[in-house]
C-alpha cells in the first residue's frame, strides 16, 4: 500500500462538497455529483477547501491517503467541475485592464498613502497580527514557487530559462539552508509558530486558499500558462515594496533576526525577479505566442482580485480587534478567539 | 588594482564582456556574482544569477535596487 505516511493530516470539512472530498479521501464515502459543484459559492470556504484538498495531492499529499489518488479519474472529474465554477467567477468577477501595459504600469507605481495589508501591518500591526499574517500565507510559503515550476516545461527558449533562473533563486540557488520555504519556517519559528508543512489550513480562511488555489489551477493547466506567468509578474512586481514593509513591521515588533530576513531577502531578491520576469519571462513568452498577451494580463488581474479579497477580510477581523482565522495559532502571543 | 603579472591582458581574454542593461528608469542589471567597491572603499557582493543595481540612489539597500525608484502616485489607479 503506498499511503503517504508523512503528510500533513486532513483537515476538518467547511462544507458538504469539502465532507465528500475528506470522505473519499479516507476511502469511506461517494464523491458527489459534478452538478453539486455548480452550486457552490465560488469563492466560500466549502469550494475552495475542496479544490485545495484536490490539489494538495500534486504537492505533499495527506498522511494516510494512498499517493495515487493524486490521479483518481472520479476526484479528477470533481476537480475539473470545482474549477470550472471558480475560474467562471475569476474571469467575470476580475476588472481586467484594456492592455498588457496598462495592467504592468499600474503595478510599477506605488500610492503615497497605501491602504494594503502590507502599509495596515507596518504602521499598526502587534505580534500577534504578524503571527495571524504568517500562519495564513504559509500555505503558499512553505511551498513558496512550487506552484509556478508546473510551468516550465510549458514555456520555450528565452522565457523558460529567465523562469528556471528565477525559479532557481526561489529554491535557494543550489543552498537548502536558503530555499525560500526554509526561509519562511525559520520566520514561523520566530514568530513561535509550529513549521510543519499544512499545519495551519485548518485555522486558513477562505480567501487565503482561493489565492493559492488560483496559483495551482494557473500552474497545472497548460492551456492557462499565459496567466500563471502574469500571476508570478504581478506577485513579483508587487514583493519588493511590500516585502519592506512587512520587515519593518518585523522590526519593530521585535519579531526576531529570521522574521526580518526573510523579507529583507525578498525585498532585494523580487527588486531583479520583476526585471527578469518582465524583460524576459513576458516578453519571451509574447514573441513565441504574442495571441497569450490577454491571458498575461488576465492573470495579472485576477491576481489583485483575489489579494484584495485577502487583504480585506484580514483588515475589517483586525480593525474590529478579531482574529482573521478560523482556529487558533495557539500561544505564546496573546491574541483574540478565532472566529469563524 | 593591476592585474597581476600571470594574468593575460583584457583583450585577450577566452569569456566575453560583461554585459550590462541600462535603463532610463530602473536598475542596471548585469549578470552575477558581482563585487561591487562602494566610495568608502568597502567591498559588498552578490551571488544572484543576475544583480539589479540602483541608479536613482534612493534605495534604501544601496548599491541593491529596492525599487525606490518607482513613480509614487497620490491616488492608486483602479
Amino acid at each position: 500500500m503506498n499511503d503517504d505516511r508523512r503528510g500533513p493530516g486532513l483537515p476538518a470539512a467547511r462544507g458538504p462538497l469539502s465532507a465528500a472530498v475528506l470522505a473519499y479521501l479516507c476511502d469511506g464515502g461517494a464523491l458527489p455529483p459534478v452538478e453539486a459543484a455548480a452550486g457552490a459559492p465560488p469563492y466560500g470556504d466549502d469550494l475552495q477547501l475542496a479544490l485545495y484538498l484536490c490539489y494538495e495531492l500534486h504537492y505533499r499529499g495527506f498522511a494516510g491517503v494512498p499517493a495515487d489518488r493524486e490521479w483518481d479519474p472520479g476526484l479528477l472529474r470533481l476537480r475539473a467541475a470545482l474549477e470550472q465554477r471558480f475560474l467562471t467567477a475569476l474571469r467575470a468577477d476580475t476588472p481586467v485592464h484594456g492592455s498588457l501595459d496598462d495592467a504592468l504600469a499600474a503595478l510599477l507605481v506605488e500610492p503615497v498613502h497605501g491602504t494594503g495589508v502590507s502599509h495596515w501591518l507596518r504602521d499598526e500591526g502587534e505580534l500577534w497580527h504578524l503571527r495571524e499574517y504568517a500562519a495564513q500565507r504559509s500555505l503558499y510559503h512553505l511551498k513558496e514557487a512550487d506552484p509556478h515550476a508546473w510551468v516550465l516545461p510549458r514555456l520555450w527558449g528565452r522565457a523558460k530559462a529567465a523562469m528556471a533562473a528565477v525559479e532557481f533563486d526561489e529554491f535557494g540557488g543550489g543552498r537548502g539552508d536558503r530555499v525560500h520555504a526554509r526561509l519562511f519556517a525559520d520566520l514561523m519559528a520566530d514568530l513561535g509558530l509550529d513549521t510543519s508543512y499544512g499545519r495551519y489550513l485548518d485555522a486558513a480562511c477562505a480567501e487565503a486558499l482561493a489565492v493559492v488555489n488560483m496559483m495551482s489551477l494557473f500552474g497545472l493547466h497548460r492551456a492557462l500558462r499565459g496567466a500563471l506567468v502574469g500571476h508570478f509578474a504581478a506577485v513579483e512586481i508587487t514583493s519588493s515594496p511590500g516585502s519592506r514593509r512587512l520587515a519593518e513591521a518585523m522590526r519593530r515588533t521585535g519579531a526576531g533576526a529570521a522574521a526580518e530576513f526573510f523579507y529583507d531577502e525578498h525585498v532585494e531578491a523580487d527588486a531583479v525577479h520583476e526585471q527578469v520576469v518582465r524583460h524576459e519571462v513576458i516578453a519571451g513568452l509574447l514573441q513565441q505566442e504574442p495571441h497569450l498577451a490577454a491571458d498575461v494580463t488576465f492573470g495579472i488581474d485576477a491576481t489583485g482580485h483575489l489579494e484584495d479579497r485577502f487583504g480585506e477580510r484580514l483588515l475589517r477581523a483586525w480593525r474590529a480587534g478579531r482574529s482573521s482565522l478560523r482556529a487558533p495559532c495557539g500561544p505564546p502571543a496573546a491574541a483574540p478567539a478565532a472566529v469563524s | 588594482m593591476p592585474n597581476a603579472p600571470a594574468d593575460p591582458p583584457c583583450h585577450t581574454r577566452a569569456h566575453p564582456p560583461c554585459r550590462l542593461r541600462v535603463q532610463r528608469r530602473g536598475p542596471l542589471l548585469v549578470d552575477g556574482p558581482v563585487e561591487v567597491e562602494l566610495e568608502d572603499g568597502t567591498t559588498v557582493r552578490s551571488d544572484r544569477f543576475r544583480v539589479a543595481l540602483c541608479t536613482c540612489r534612493r534605495s534604501r539597500r544601496y548599491p541593491w535596487c529596492d525599487t525606490s525608484h518607482r513613480e509614487r502616485v497620490r491616488n492608486p489607479p483602479p
